[in-house]
């Protein structure tokens, strides 16, 4: 097995043993970047001289036996909405095409103070809104296991670079699945933790209620191992939740007690694909074989969830994109403008894609004069009742499994007109974000055309350590999230087309 | 219910964005079919129902009042597309 092969936690360990230099890793790695990135497009901005300068650091600490930290050495991606001082943080955006943002996100520092490695930024749908990655200012990532489909969104770009081995790990961002949706569509592991458990001072807000920074990994150990380093509180983050940081590593092979799971309903109905629904239930049975009680739940609300979202979101959105005003950092037309009003207006004219404009229009909308009751109040209300129905599902389950999305990877250009039907493709993810509640996708099979299918496992807010076991569980007794994908380019055709 | 171009006008006004002709007519009927779709939640009797606006329980999140530093004046120019004599530069705001 070649070195960018390994999990994070592996190579970890090899740079620790001294098997390897942390600086051959990056160089390694880079290589390999070099040759698969023209065909997965991943990032948007890679730093190997940065990288090679924090390797030659971990290397040097490991020569004088210093204490190295708990990602010593590893390669990590950000999606390009994480700031980073001195790298360009665009959020895939025109309007934010040359920002050098002047500190590191809470995230970016803490994984530093681990000795991790920053390599590059990856590519998302413009300012995390989409699920396809389509909608990135600058190039379409592509999905590892077969280039013709989108890797989901909006964090494609990490979801790909960690499938295709260009990183050993990433951080992006979870609104409505951002996390888990690409993870699921690229066959890794996708953690989104409990609203307030990770500082979101630094990531670049979208809808500031359902935000929240999640890990995209090759193994559960992994996304436990990075999630310990990132959770905690972060006095800049005002909803940054106080709650301790249990140990999410030392016993997370121990499932403890008669594990209860909850299957509700509304996830397995209309609009669900008929492979991506046979494999969750096959792996639910393989948690029956293992002790586990399945539940039969209902979550009757959870069908108005993409509505709720769609009103909350965009309202959220429209307000936190009103600083972009070509003023104080970010692009500035180029026209001459004699009235501020007019600036702002052809600022975000020219600076915006067409799904940000629409959901500001849209947030504006919902929250305008004489709209308000009927919109924003209402859906506020709804979220209520949709975060009671997991209160009551908690009541009976420890965790519950539904799948990730409702079908596997569509083909690029297949949703891109039709901005509803792409929504949808969120429905079984929304619901964790509205509620705040932890959840995790990690591969659970694959269709008859090899695309992966993901499994998405929901705990009560702050039990990420409960569903990381559930899901290392399933993880002990499977090996699909050691598949690899083959990353050849498709063989031109040959002869002539009739 | 439908939206019109002249309300997209306006909220585009709102919003401050510019729209061309073209976008006005495909932002009017995208953003009325997913107001069709979100409908729905009127099927839902939510009279009794309190309004939920974050996924936390945290109120009134307060730090001490003292002094940090902060970014120099210089750092943060340096961000803005246009600036001058330590100032962000912008179009003539009143007349």
């Amino acid at each position: 097995m070649l070195s960018h092969e390994l999990s994070a936690n592996q190579i970890k360990e090899k740079i620790i043993k001294r098997e390897i230099t942390a600086q051959e890793i990056v160089e390694e790695l880079f290589e390999w970047i070099n040759l698969k990135e023209p065909l997965i497009k991943a990032y948007l901005c890679l730093d190997k001289e940065g990288a090679l300068l924090k390797a030659k650091e971990v290397d040097k600490k490991l020569d004088n036996g210093e204490k190295v930290g708990l990602l010593a050495g590893v390669p990590v991606a950000l999606k390009d909405n994480i700031c980073t001082v001195g790298i360009k943080t665009t959020c895939a955006s025109k309007i934010l095409e040359n920002f050098i943002p002047p500190y590191d996100a809470f995230v970016v520092k803490r994984i530093k103070e681990e000795d991790a490695i920053i390599i590059g930024k990856a590519n998302l749908d413009e300012f995390a809104m989409g699920s396809s990655n389509e909608n990135s200012a600058f190039h379409i990532t592509r999905n590892p296991w077969n280039t013709d489909c989108i890797p989901g969104g909006s964090g494609g770009g990490p979801a790909a670079a960690v499938t295709a081995d260009m990183a050993f790990m990433a951080l992006g961002s979870d609104t409505g699945g951002s996390v888990r949706q690409p993870s699921a569509f690229c066959g890794n592991v996708g953690c989104k933790p409990t609203y307030g458990r990770v500082s979101r001072y630094g990531l670049v807000a979208f809808a500031s209620s359902l935000d929240q920074i999640g890990s995209v990994t090759k193994d559960v150990y992994d996304a436990a191992l990075l999630l310990q380093v990132v959770s905690g509180h972060d006095g800049f983050d005002s909803t940054s939740a106080t709650v301790g940081v249990p140990d999410y590593l030392s016993d997370i092979n121990n499932v403890d007690g008669n594990l209860r799971i909850g299957v509700p309903k509304e996830f397995f109905g209309e609009g669900l694909n008929s492979e991506v629904g046979s494999a969750v239930m096959n792996a639910l049975e393989i948690y029956k074989r293992n002790g586990a009680e399945l539940v039969d739940l209902s979550l009757p609300h959870c069908g108005y969830a993409v509505a709720t979202y769609y009103i909350i979101a965009t309202a959220e959105a429209s307000s936190n994109l009103a600083r972009y005003d070509g003023v104080r950092y970010g692009h500035r037309s180029q026209l001459s403008e004699d009235n501020i009003i007019d600036m702002y207006s052809r600022v975000r004219a020219e600076g915006f894609g067409s799904e940000v404009k629409r959901r500001i229009l849209f947030g504006n909308y919902v929250l305008s004069a004489g709209f308000y009751e009927a919109y924003y109040l209402k859906a506020s209300k709804v979220r209520n009742l949709i975060k009671n129905d997991f209160e009551d599902a908690f009541k009976k389950v420890d965790c519950i499994i539904s799948p990730t999305c409702p079908t596997p990877a569509f083909r690029i250009g297949e949703k891109i007109t039709d901005p509803l039907q792409m929504y949808l493709s969120d429905i079984y993810t929304i619901p964790a974000n509205l509620v705040g509640i932890p959840g995790i996708s990690i591969p659970c099979g694959f269709t008859n055309t090899g695309l992966p299918i993901g499994m998405q496992i929901l705990g009560k807010h702050f039990d990420e350590g409960k569903i990381l076991k559930v899901a290392k569980l399933f993880e002990n007794e499977t090996d699909f999230h050691l598949k690899k994908p083959n990353l050849i380019e498709p063989e031109p055709k040959k002869g002539i087309d009739i | 219910m439908d939206i019109s171009v002249k309300e997209i006008e306006h909220i585009a006004n709102l919003s401050r964005i510019t729209l061309t002709v073209d976008e006005k007519k495909t932002f009017a009927k995208q953003l009325t079919n997913i107001l069709d779709y979100i409908e729905k939640l009127n099927e839902l009797d939510t009279d009794e129902v309190q309004p939920m606006a974050y996924a936390t329980s945290l109120k009134n999140v307060f730090r001490e009042d003292k002094l940090k530093s902060s970014f120099s004046r210089q750092e943060i120019l340096e961000l803005s597309p246009s600036s001058t004599n330590g100032f962000f530069k912008v179009p003539k705001v009143i007349e």
